[in-house]
């Protein structure tokens, strides 16, 4: 892990701490960027493997590798960790890289509870994970937790297991993880930026995170309080949930979802403004309506408050009800359509290159919208009764999340990995990260539309035999995308082993911003003195 | 140096509203228990009828439709009690007092506290059908064997929208013994 560091070996503070105690005490927001994305790269091979193992089992119909009792708590905890471990933690990560260096900021704000933000998340998901290790390996305990990632009551509260415990708490700490890391950027954007440094004049990135932030500090909270009644309903003899003691379990999914909608803009606004950063840069043209990018991002997160209930159409609304929210879902559309429209327009006439950060970005956008417009289709009420549960949604949200959030992720890595550690990504396997990754996220994805509309059920551990042969092909698509993200596991210990051509301080032609003044790597300190813009 | 003081100050005044915020939203979480349950009450959203008997003076009777209502009877999990209604649908006007009774039985040696739970189906009628007297306003408590026919009288609102015609009123019957404590058990075996 130290490796990857962008220690600076010319630079003058030569009191820069080493080994375990730099990385345990660090309030230097390269070094826990650093921790952050080691950390949520970790998170997304563990992922990936609960992932593999809910393909394994449905690449044939009937039951082969789990039972469907371990095959739930897959299904679950894979989604678990990717949201709360993988995306999440890598965007703050890039956040923390990024923001400070991006505004010409010394540090974070708050660089104490930086640190504190960061060290959290292994804790938290060291207890989520062992309650899966504990379950799997030691006979006769209870079943990790199995509901799902949504944990509806009462599935989670009257039928939860013992290990539901286990995970309240861990959401607890994640929540409290990435509050304090929003807050951490917020201060850091309002009150650090460098002289002349207008929030007008900021990188979108910037703006997306800003934004991003503010939903983070809204909405975690809410999940906290769902938890909370959780815990309550289980042990404290409320019935917040439960309808013997005139609870409702379908509050806790206006509870949830009045998280959870918000929540995916949190994970996909990042996106918006990695994606916003890269393409001027390889179009060699000014980002195309930056005023309005702003106003679609900022209008993005607040109508996603007012969405909530589309998740749960099938619970029985008032047609008022239901015509509101989806209304209401296809006004998002408006600024997304927006967004996309911004980068093409950047493009439009561009001189385009297309290295690797291009590259993503560009699949980014693509595959996207296609995500996005399974999402529209869903929002459509009456035709939401039909795909509800089934692989429809489970494509959809996965091609707006991996070829959508991850993907940008990837590109944010290959766009920013000079500055990180001073070495270009090897250009040779860093293609064939790519490639790979694009053929095989479509093989494992698009497929799941097709029977998604013909009505297989989501969360299953077993399938009609009509569906067979998709199941297979999707099969294949998921194990090769999985190999393939070794691709990356070497292109980035490439880069922390410094093994590579060296980068100079701005390595692509058509770059601008401020990270790119500071040497590559970027020294241990930067922007001790502020930087002026103009 | 004051000029780091005075960014330090600005850092907290900005971090202390974002934890007030914060809270105030795991607050709102909670608040939005008695939005919903207010919501419900008024919009029949979750298909819960009135808790409490409904008056029914001034009724007036709308003998130009028929409704059908559907009574359909569950146990909840860990509910031992053998639970039906004594019809299973009624056919009524609008505005016309009905009694329907439910049966329950407890076929365990032991005294249980139940709680039936009702819904309607659709959504839209829970608000327009009133219940006058319902064993599932208050707890039901049966000693061990007991069995007692629990009435429940209702009618429907005239303003019941024109489109529905058949209305499923559904109970759920929830094991609560250990939830409430008895004080009464002489109302056990009727």
């Amino acid at each position: 892990m130290t490796a990857v560091a962008a220690h600076d070996h010319h630079d003058d503070h030569h009191h820069a701490p080493h080994g375990l105690k730099r990385w345990l005490f660090s309030t230097n927001h390269k070094d826990i960027g650093t921790l952050y994305l080691w950390f949520s790269f970790a998170m997304f091979m563990v992922g990936g493997l609960m992932a593999l193992v809910i393909r394994a089992e449905l690449m044939y119909p009937g039951m082969q590798v789990v039972d469907p009792e371990f095959f739930n708590q897959m299904t679950t905890v894979h989604g678990l960790i990717m949201v709360f471990g993988a995306v999440m933690p890598a965007t703050v990560g890039l956040a923390n890289w990024m923001i400070p260096l991006m505004i010409g900021a010394p540090d974070m704000a708050l660089p104490r509870m930086n640190n504190w933000s960061f060290w959290i998340l292994p804790f938290a998901f060291t207890i989520l994970i062992g309650s899966v290790l504990m379950s799997a390996f030691a006979e006769g305990n209870p079943s990790a937790p199995n509901f799902g990632w949504t944990f509806y009551a009462p599935l989670s509260t009257t039928y939860g297991p013992a290990s539901t415990d286990l995970f309240i708490l861990s959401v607890h700490m994640m929540g409290i993880s990435s509050i304090m890391g929003a807050i951490n950027v917020i201060v850091t954007v309002l009150n650090m930026r460098a002289p002349g440094m207008t929030l007008m004049k900021m990188p979108l990135f910037v703006w997306t995170w800003l934004i991003t932030a503010f939903l983070l500090v809204a909405v975690m909270p809410v999940l906290a309080g769902a938890v909370t009644m959780m815990l309550t309903d289980r042990h404290f003899g409320t019935s917040f949930f439960d309808a013997a003691g005139g609870g409702d379990p379908v509050l806790f999914q206006h509870i949830f979802w009045f998280f959870g909608h918000p929540e995916v803009y949190i994970m996909i606004l990042p996106s918006f403004g990695i994606v916003s950063a890269i393409i001027p840069t390889f179009a060699r043209k000014p980002l195309f309506g930056y005023a309005s990018m702003v106003y679609a991002t900022a209008s993005i997160a607040l109508l996603s408050f007012v969405v909530w209930a589309h998740h749960m159409f099938t619970v029985g609304m008032p047609l008022a009800g239901m015509l509101f929210f989806m209304y209401m879902t296809m006004l998002i559309s408006v600024p997304t359509g927006v967004k996309v429209f911004n980068w093409v327009a950047t493009m439009w006439r561009g001189s385009i290159t297309f290295e690797l950060p291009m590259k993503w970005a560009l699949a980014f956008v693509i595959l996207f919208t296609c995500g996005g417009l399974s999402g529209l289709m869903l929002a459509i009420t009456p035709a939401d009764f039909q795909y509800h549960d089934t692989y429809f949604v489970v494509a959809h949200f996965h091609y707006v999340l991996v070829s959508g959030a991850i993907f940008s992720i990837f590109a944010a890595a290959y766009y920013w990995l000079p500055k990180w550690s001073g070495v270009m990504p090897n250009t040779f396997l860093g293609e064939l990260h790519f490639w790979n990754s694009l053929l095989s996220v479509n093989l494992l994805f698009f497929p799941m539309h097709f029977v998604g509309l013909a009505g297989m059920p989501r969360r299953y551990a077993d399938y009609a035999l009509q569906f067979a042969d998709y199941n297979w092909w999707i099969s294949i698509g998921a194990f090769w995308f999985g190999i393939s993200q070794l691709i990356f596991v070497a292109v980035c210990v490439l880069c922390a082993m410094k093994k590579g051509e060296k980068a100079p301080a701005s390595p692509w032609e058509g770059a601008e911003g401020l990270e790119w003044t500071v040497p590559s790597p970027a020294p241990f300190h930067t922007f001790d003195t502020p930087p002026v813009v103009k | 140096m004051s000029e780091v003081n005075d960014l330090q100050q600005r850092n907290t005044r900005i971090l202390r509203k974002l934890v007030f915020g914060a809270v105030c939203m795991f607050g709102f979480a909670f608040a939005m228990v008695p939005i919903y349950n207010v919501l419900c009450e008024v919009t029949g959203l979750n298909g819960k009828t009135n808790s409490s008997a409904a008056s029914s003076a001034n009724l007036e009777l709308d003998e130009d439709r028929m409704i059908t209502v559907q009574f359909v009877t569950r146990s909840g999990q860990g509910m031992a009690w053998d639970f039906f209604p004594e019809v299973r649908s009624v056919r009524v006007h609008p505005g016309e007092i009905t009694q329907v009774n439910f049966k329950v039985k407890n076929p365990t040696d032991k005294q249980i506290v139940g709680q039936a739970i009702p819904s309607v189906t659709p959504g839209l009628a829970a608000t327009h059908l009133l219940k006058t007297q319902c064993f599932c306003f208050d707890n039901q408590t049966l000693a061990g064997g007991g069995e007692a026919d629990m009435p429940m009288i209702f009618y429907l609102d005239p303003a019941l929208p024109k489109h529905i015609t058949t209305i499923t009123l559904s109970y759920t019957l929830f094991d609560v013994t250990e939830r409430v404590t008895v004080n009464d058990n002489t109302l056990a075996v009727r």
